[in-house]
């Protein structure tokens, strides 16, 4: 085994790959054909991975808990050092193991799924520059790195979106996502601003070095992790930056599962991670992210209740459990935090490519109305299916239970109330997910495209993904189960915020909580179970329902109220700058600028005579002057 | 070498000063008062003599060769300046038939 | 000695009046010729004698021989020049007496002439000095000077030579007959003030 020291100079292959591989097929978008252009990126990634694995069990915290390798200096000016380096610590080598291996996994998938599309080559430079992205999002060893990635994921976000550009809905939902993500971008720059003005750098380490010699409290701490919140919540779509994310939809599925399920939106808790310790240092921003959290949970998994597109339902699920994550966060527990993005990314990655296996078996079939019955057809989707929604309602042992009740234990020992809150959205994801399982697998068919099972290179994954969200929870097992949270002591040795951690429940009230949670879920699957299995109740137009749930299935109309508060005043400021600032003001004032040098040449040219004599008059006079000036004037 | 000296030395600086201001404003102002192109190219002559006079003066009175060597270069270009005038005169006179310098207007506006 | 001197400097400064004053060009080339006859007694005077000789043979000899034959060879020798309008005839004398006032003005008040003459080389102006000073220091400009000499010489034949029979009848643009033909333009200038 070559050491970890050696073979972390070679780091830098990690994103190297992925990004050789897109520079490849954008070059020869119009040359590869769909298998060649998808099998390169899947190599490329499935390289990336590999070498991501070779670092991850390389390494050894207990000897070099951090090791930073510094590429080349970037930008070196009067104060300010900023290397290109990238830092391989727990932290970091976890995400780009979730980053690799299940980008590897969506490649392979995609290769089945966008067999047919014209622009496959395109499709795959732009999945492979994304993962370039992520990964030198996670893997900068400074903010200004890790910046690049975050634009870099941004920029592949609006690009896969709106991947299908012809369609005129798709190009405004990639719009509105790079809107959203670019506010929450102003919020990481200042913040970054801020951090330099502080410490001087932005390198991690000489950061979270410096920042026990803050007071906790301290305002500037706390302003700078607020914006970077507020970037957060723009990259991991919280209230009120979450609208982009239902709408990313619009992208190619296995985009939907690599980008805004398994990565790019843990990008926000990644940064809020990578940030502890300043975090740990501003109690109020802590307190921001917890109930900005709970918030987006119930909201977004209300909003799923009724949702009767396939990924519309799963996005909003995504939106509710990215809220759990920062609930997490918010509480102090990063490692629960961390560890939720792991197995959710395992079962939403999953049940996305699940979602796009059937909408794949039913020809571009979306709406979950038109589907049923489907547990006979494609076997192997309604099993790997099956095991992501058990995952993601947190049903024992699959691996969303570990991760979401080490979230609920943490948060009922802050404080019972936002126990109950967290608690009521997992059952309305229970509630929902098994709706969509039932209403698109069990019960009769009520389509009309005839249905037939994905091809292996898509049901691979499927299986892969499936293996991972059953035993994903052994990853940080808990005390209570034999384990050791294996997962928690390793990340402590790479965030300063995760060694504080302390959870204080004695073993019988874990129990207790675990017990009473799991026990909700079931009665909410047997709820569904009669509602959707034994009567197949099917949602109307919303025009025909209550108010409340009408209110709920319209998306609690937020789009509209974004619309009316900032698209509405927006468009009319910009009406009457086009009509005062533009009409009144700027083209007078051009033409007048044209019209006054016109005039005054009119009256100049008059000097112009063409006259010798005159000419040499006109320069013994300003001899004259000049000299008196030089003698006289000064 | 005496002699030489004290020649040079009868007659103050200022006076060659002077005498080639004098000169210098002689030939401005016939070059504005006469409207014959040749005449004018002539008073343009006679300025360049008088700066002449001067360096060649300043040169003699600050025992400084380089002066001279200018004065040398200045009749370089004057002797190129004149060839190039009189062409021009020449042909001026071909095409519109007079030296009048109030003639050459059309380059204006 | 400094007789000589006062002497020359009434010949030229006469003689440079008489050549703006006199009528006829053949007068006015014969005073500038006595003028620089008179500023090569100064250069002499000056102990200049390379710059005398060289004087005399370029302007005397070349410079003003040229401008005779040209007069001779346009027969430019009518005193019809016309002239100019007394209000400007005026003000040409008083802005050459104004421009000679501010020179002497500038040399009252300030601008030091006097030499510091710790050293004084009365073999300044001989020919071995100038020449060990053209020939080292001066050595490149000298030889561009040639450059400038072949164009100079170019251009005099470019502009002086007849233009061939087949492109002949293009008239001078401005010329009488032209400007008739002209279409009006756009915004049509005053008439030329011929």
């Amino acid at each position: 085994m070559v050491s970890f020291d050696m073979l972390g100079k070679w780091c830098w292959l990690v994103p190297a790959f992925p990004l050789a591989g897109a520079l490849i097929n954008a070059a020869l978008r119009r040359k590869l054909g769909a298998n060649v252009a998808g099998g390169l990126a899947t190599l490329m990634t499935a390289l990336s991975f590999v070498v991501s694995a070779l670092l991850f069990f390389g390494h050894d915290p207990a000897v070099t808990p951090v090791k930073v390798v510094k590429l080349f200096d970037w930008i070196r000016v009067a104060g300010m050092d900023i290397g290109f380096a990238f830092q391989l610590d727990a932290l970091s080598l976890t995400m780009m193991m979730i980053v690799t291996g299940i980008g590897t996994l969506i490649h392979l998938y995609s290769v089945g799924y966008m067999h047919d599309d014209k622009r496959v080559a395109s499709f795959f430079a732009m999945l492979n520059l994304f993962t370039f992205a992520m990964l030198l999002l996670v893997m900068g060893s400074n903010y200004v790195i890790t910046f690049i990635g975050w634009e870099g994921v941004g920029l592949c976000s609006y690009l896969l979106i709106g991947f299908w550009y012809t369609n005129p809905e798709y190009n405004y939902a990639a719009r509105k996502a790079f809107v959203m993500n670019r506010i929450g971008d102003v919020g990481v720059v200042l913040a970054l601003c801020l951090l330099f003005s502080l410490f001087g750098t932005l390198d991690y380490t000489s950061i979270m070095d410096q920042a026990s010699g803050f007071g906790a409290g301290n305002p500037l701490i706390v302003g700078a992790t607020l914006l970077l919140f507020v970037g957060a919540m723009g990259k991991s779509a919280q209230i009120p930056l979450f609208t982009w994310l239902p709408d990313a939809m619009a992208g190619p599925t296995p985009v939907s599962a690599l980008i805004h399920a398994a990565t790019m939106v843990t990008a926000g808790i990644f940064l809020v991670v990578r940030s502890s310790v300043l975090f740990e240092l501003a109690p109020f921003t802590q307190d921001v992210v917890l109930y900005v959290g709970v918030g987006t949970a119930l909201l977004a998994a209300s909003i799923g209740l009724f949702q009767n597109d396939i990924k519309k339902v799963l996005a909003y699920s995504t939106v509710s459990q990215l809220g759990y994550m920062f609930a997490a966060l918010g509480l102090g527990a990063y490692s629960a935090g961390m560890f939720h993005v792991t197995t959710h990314a395992f079962f939403k990655a999953l049940l996305f490519l699940g979602a796009g296996s059937v909408i794949h078996a039913l020809g571009g079939e979306q709406d979950i109305r038109k589907m049923g019955g489907l547990k006979g057809v494609t076997k192997i989707t309604h099993w790997t299916f099956l095991a992501g929604t058990l995952a993601i309602s947190g049903i024992f042992p699959f691996s969303g239970f570990f991760s979401k009740d080490s979230i609920l234990a943490n948060a009922f020992a802050h404080s019972p109330v936002v126990y109950a809150l967290l608690l009521l959205g997992a059952l309305m994801t229970a509630f929902y997910m098994f709706r969509l399982l039932f209403l698109t697998f069990w019960g009769s068919y009520r389509g009309t495209a005839h249905p037939h099972e994905s091809p292996l290179v898509i049901t691979l994954p499927l299986m892969v993904l499936a293996v991972l969200s059953v035993l994903g929870g052994l990853l940080n097992l808990p005390h209570l189960f034999g384990g050791h949270e294996a997962m928690k002591h390793y990340l402590a040795t790479a965030a300063e915020g995760i060694h504080n951690e302390s959870l204080h429940l004695s073993a019988s009230t874990e129990w207790i909580l675990m017990g009473l949670s799991t026990g909700l879920v079931v009665l909410t699957i047997v709820y569904a179970y009669g509602l959707f299995v034994k009567k197949t109740t099917l949602d109307g137009a919303p025009a025909q329902m209550p108010a409340l749930k009408r209110l709920i299935a319209e998306k609690w109309r937020i789009d509209e109220l974004y619309a009316f508060l900032f698209e509405k005043p927006y468009g009319w400021l910009s009406t009457q700058f086009a009509r005062v600032g533009e009409d009144r003001i700027f083209v007078p004032l051009m033409n007048g600028v044209g019209n006054l040098t016109l005039r005054a040449g009119k009256v100049a040219r008059r000097l112009q005579t063409g006259n010798a004599s005159f000419y040499l008059f006109a320069m013994v006079a300003g001899i004259i002057v000049f000299l008196l000036i030089t003698l006289y004037g000064g | 070498m005496e002699p030489v000296v004290s020649a040079i030395r009868a007659v103050p600086l200022e006076h060659y000063v002077y005498l080639s201001f004098v000169l210098f404003s002689i030939g401005l102002a016939g070059a504005l008062f006469r409207r014959n192109t040749i005449i004018i190219l002539m008073c343009l002559e006679l300025m360049f003599n008088s700066v002449n006079l001067l360096l060649a003066a300043f040169s003699a009175h600050h025992s400084d060769p380089s002066g001279q060597v200018f004065v040398f270069f200045i009749m370089l270009v004057a002797a190129a300046e004149v060839t190039v005038g009189l062409a021009i005169l020449v042909m001026m006179k071909r095409n519109v038939d007079s030296v009048d310098v109030n003639q050459l207007n059309r380059l204006k506006w | 000695m400094q007789y000589l001197f006062y002497l020359f400097a009434a010949i030229s400064i006469l003689s440079a009046l008489f050549v703006v004053s006199a009528k006829s060009p053949i007068n006015s080339v014969i005073a500038l010729i006595v003028c620089f006859l008179s500023i090569a007694g100064h250069y002499i005077l000056l102990n200049a004698q390379f710059l005398a000789m060289v004087h005399i043979i370029v302007y005397t000899g070349a410079i003003m021989v040229l401008f005779l034959f040209v007069i001779m060879l346009l027969n430019l020798n009518q005193s019809s020049e016309p002239q100019k309008k007394m209000v400007t005839r005026i003000a040409a004398v008083i802005s050459g007496g104004l421009f000679l006032l501010t020179l002497l003005a500038a040399v009252r008040h300030g601008i030091g002439i006097a030499p510091h003459n710790a050293t004084f080389d009365p073999g300044v102006g001989l020919v071995r000095s100038v020449g060990m000073s053209l020939f080292q220091e001066f050595l490149l400009p000298f030889e561009v000077s040639s450059v400038l000499f072949l164009s100079a010489m170019v251009g005099a034949l470019m502009l002086a030579k007849k233009d061939a029979p087949s492109n002949a009848p293009t008239p001078y643009i401005g010329s009488p007959d032209t400007v008739a033909a002209m279409p009006p333009t756009m915004d049509a200038p005053d008439q030329p003030n011929v």
